[in-house]
């Protein structure tokens, strides 16, 4: 951002139920919602955000079916070509041998590609430090907040009615540095 | 919000806990000086470790000839301690992503610490093999890498390098798994804590804010992660299980290895949460959040899969028998009857015959019982690797090489420093992460809390809204503000709710507030948002949650109501009891009495009572009531018994 800052208008609800109705109030007003923050996975929550499915799912098989191709071409490769040894009278290509390497390395690149899409495509990770509305929200509120860079007072108080109008425990205003 | 929930489903968090309460109850023991049994028992953790680490040292200093394996038994203490480890690590993953996928919401409670366990578990178990190697610092020989000899590389056909790929993928995914998990709770430690201590959390948490994105995909995460954690967790005691089966060796050499092994991890594993969660939940008080109804489902599992265990024992035997071959059947014989019977029986007594008193009930629910047995099986599965390991090998084909084995004491020093390890990190976890998960708590309260479901749950009862804040008054309501269309009925009847929770809220710190209205004095009969199935069940139960967190403190609209006297200080179970059946059942009540007929109640209850001192009890039930709980905990803290 080229401001560098963030102004943000929020409203705490002291329960999900409340939130959700002060949700499709907002939708009810088109009103554009910066976010939502939870101190819980809320379930209920991505139908009337209209959030997409994620897809990491799409990712984990992609990365599993790597692990699934590296291990098994590794293996067959170096028992084949690259250095082919008899053990215990077996053909060189045993593929029922390879079978348990080959599944510990889908579930491995599996489990690490997804956690590290994951991190990334949230903006999470060792050393991210992002900044936070309100302590409060990983304990026991529930947080509605709407971005008001480049809104004109007017709008920014008819904005703050509407949210006093939802039955929240606070309204607050914030400026995040970034 | 989830599926119903069947009336006879026991409720999974007690104690009537709001969000707040569950956060302060959770993240409280990582915040206070830890408690001098903590600090005991760290020491003599950390004085068995370094047990392990003096032999260990003696160990590499003079050679893997410092253990007593010989040529007949070339496997002894070492892989009976790996196999046995290993089976510990096995509980938490199978509760974490097995019940997952199961929707077993009682994995909430004990999935956190269970995932600990597993991951300490296979660091003791990691230990065993990569010492037996004689020359640990050439244990990179045993992964694949292009190399200067020849290139030569590592067996694949090997089960031994199976178990490799196998343990150092279930560390590595639990690892991942685990901390994931924690990274929501992590995000609570930092947001409740100030300067330094804010600063490592803020590491730990990796940043987190809570997003509702960031959720839906933390769930999807944790989702497909126990969707492959679960295969995994099968398959790294199917390969160990390999490690015997794939030999020629007699006893060893049965297709039934791997389903065999597989129950025995999961049956050891529970056994070993068993030991620690009664330990934990004793010492940092989680008693509402790991209840009887969990170990008592835990018991069922240690039932179900101790008998698994039993039967593939007794299949064993049979296939011995019916196998017709005089090595095999020598081998069974051997076990029973030979040198090391005192292991089989101690195996056969400890995992077949006395896990069977978990068919009553009675004994499932009982703390000393189920804590003794954990340890029995503990033990027994500890003898049933060693077994299936020296027994078998201590009688070959060739007679004229028969031996016996013992451990010297470097041994048995490793073994006894792996639980100092095991200890030490167990117990530094319980400081600096909560035991319990906070966030999939919080997720479960409005389905498993006992205000919401069992039979302490507090029913909807009908336009009660007018009286719910009759009683008292809160400094944070803000004068009433008519409702300005806007459509919010969904809303209407949730108010009460948020009046009620201020009293327990810290201030805001952020720099402009602006008050919020809320309703507090007219009619809220719940009108319902009905265009919306999924946000209407949520109303029923946010409304049902709001005379739940008001119906303990108010008297006048649910008067037949009983409150829970034990939350005053000096009143257990039995004065609760006495209490009641004198008329005093609620707060209200408890505090409008006077010193002098508590007194006299106790008194005519004869000598056990008559010494308790009743002198606060009135002033704490009248915080209670008055809904002071910040108060009325700090009072107790300074509070001696109630005195």
């Amino acid at each position: 951002m080229a401001s560098g800052k963030k102004e943000v208008l929020y409203a705490l609800y002291n329960d999900e139920t409340e939130l959700f109705a002060a949700i499709r109030a907002a939708k009810a007003k088109h009103l554009d919602i910066m976010d939502v923050f939870t101190p819980f996975p809320v379930h209920g929550l991505d139908p009337i955000m209209e959030f997409e499915e994620s897809r990491l799912h799409i990712v984990g098989f992609v990365f599993g079916a790597l692990g699934t191709l590296t291990a098994f071409l590794s293996m067959s490769w170096i028992f084949t070509r690259d250095w082919p040894i008899i053990f215990g009278g077996k053909p060189y290509w045993s593929v029922p041998a390879f079978i348990p390497i080959t599944f510990e390395l889908t579930v491995l690149f599996c489990a690490i590609g997804m956690v590290v899409s994951f991190y990334t495509v949230c903006g999470l990770g060792p050393g991210v430090t992002n900044e936070t509305l309100d302590d409060r929200i990983t304990d026991d509120k529930f947080c509605l907040a709407f971005s008001t860079n480049g809104k004109s007072d007017g709008e920014v108080s008819d904005l703050k009615s509407f949210l006093n109008s939802t039955k929240p425990f606070e309204v607050n205003a914030k400026t995040l540095s970034k | 919000m989830s599926a119903p929930v069947s009336t006879i489903r026991e409720p999974l968090i007690t104690g009537h806990k709001t969000y707040h309460q569950i956060t302060e109850d959770l993240i409280g023991p990582t915040e206070k000086t830890p408690p001098l049994s903590w600090v005991i028992a760290l020491i003599c953790c950390v004085a068995l470790l370094s047990v392990m680490a003096f032999s260990l040292a003696w160990t590499f200093w003079h050679g893997i000839g410092a253990w007593n394996l010989n040529r007949t038994i070339g496997w002894g203490y070492d892989i009976t301690n790996f196999v046995w480890w290993i089976g510990i690590g096995h509980a938490g993953t199978l509760i974490s992503a097995i019940l997952l996928l199961f929707r077993q919401k009682w994995r909430t409670g004990v999935n956190r610490a269970a995932e600990a366990m597993t991951i300490f578990a296979v660091m003791c178990a990691g230990i065993f093999p990569a010492t037996h190697t004689g020359r640990p610092w050439f244990d990179f020989f045993m992964f694949p890498y292009p190399n200067t000899r020849g290139p030569l590389w590592v067996n694949f056909n090997s089960p031994l390098l199976w178990d490799i790929f196998a343990i150092s993928t279930y560390f590595t995914v639990s690892l991942l798994f685990w901390y994931t998990g924690l990274v929501p709770d992590f995000a609570t430690v930092r947001d409740r804590a100030t300067g330094l201590r804010r600063k490592v959390y803020n590491a730990l948490s990796f940043g987190w804010t809570g997003s509702a994105k960031h959720w839906q995909r933390w769930e999807s995460l944790s989702l497909i992660l126990a969707g492959i954690a679960t295969p995994l967790v099968l398959s790294v005691h199917t390969i160990v299980s390999f490690d015997f089966a794939t030999s020629v060796i007699p006893g060893w050499h049965t297709t039934i290895f791997p389903p065999y092994f597989v129950a025995g991890a999961i049956f050891s594993g529970f056994a070993m949460v068993q030991t620690l969660m009664l330990m934990t939940r004793k010492i940092l008080k989680l008693q509402d959040y790991i209840t009887l109804a969990h170990i008592e489902s835990m018991n069922k599992v240690i039932l179900l899969t101790g008998t698994l265990v039993g039967s593939a024992y007794l299949t064993e035997l049979f296939v011995a028998w019916y196998s017709g071959y005089v090595y095999e059947q020598f081998a069974f014989l051997n076990r029973a009857a030979g040198p090391y019977w005192w292991s089989y029986f101690g195996m056969m007594f400890c995992n077949l015959v006395i896990p069977q008193i978990f068919w009553w009930k009675k004994m499932r629910r009982n703390l000393w019982v189920t804590f003794l047995m954990s340890i029995f099986i503990n033990i027994g599965m500890w003898f049933e690797r060693y077994v299936i390991i020296a027994t078998t090998l201590a009688r070959d084909y060739l007679p004229s090489s028969w031996s016996y084995y013992a451990p010297s004491w470097v041994e048995i020093g490793i073994f006894a420093g792996s639980m100092g390890l095991f200890g030490t990190l167990y117990l530094i976890f319980c400081r600096v992460a909560p035991v319990v998960a906070v966030a999939e708590i919080k997720h479960i309260l409005k389905t498993g809390g006992d205000q919401y479901v069992g039979e302490n749950a507090v029913h909807h009862h009908g336009p009660d809204g007018h009286d719910d804040h009759g009683g008292h008054d809160h400094g944070h309501d803000a004068p009433k503000k008519v409702e300005t269309g806007g459509g919010t009925s969904g809303s209407s009847g949730i108010a009460p709710l948020s009046s009620n929770s201020t009293a327990t809220s810290s201030s805001s710190k952020t720099t402009t507030s602006f008050k919020g209205t809320t309703d507090s004095s007219k009619d809220t009969t719940s009108k319902l948002d009905l265009d919306s199935p999924v946000a209407s069940g949520a109303a029923i139960i946010g409304a049902t949650g709001a005379v739940a967190n008001t119906g303990s403190t108010s008297t006048s609209s649910t008067g037949s109501l009983e409150d829970d006297l034990k939350k005053v200080e000096g009143i257990g179970p039995k004065i609760e009891e006495l209490l009641k059946a004198a008329g005093i059942k609620t707060f209200a009540k408890l505090s409008e009495t006077d010193v002098a007929s508590i007194k006299e109640i106790l008194v005519a209850a004869g000598p056990r009572f008559a010494s308790k001192v009743p002198g606060t009890w009135p002033k704490q039930a009248g915080l209670a009531a008055a809904g002071k709980w910040d108060e009325l905990k700090k009072w107790q803290d300074e509070l001696d018994g109630g005195k």
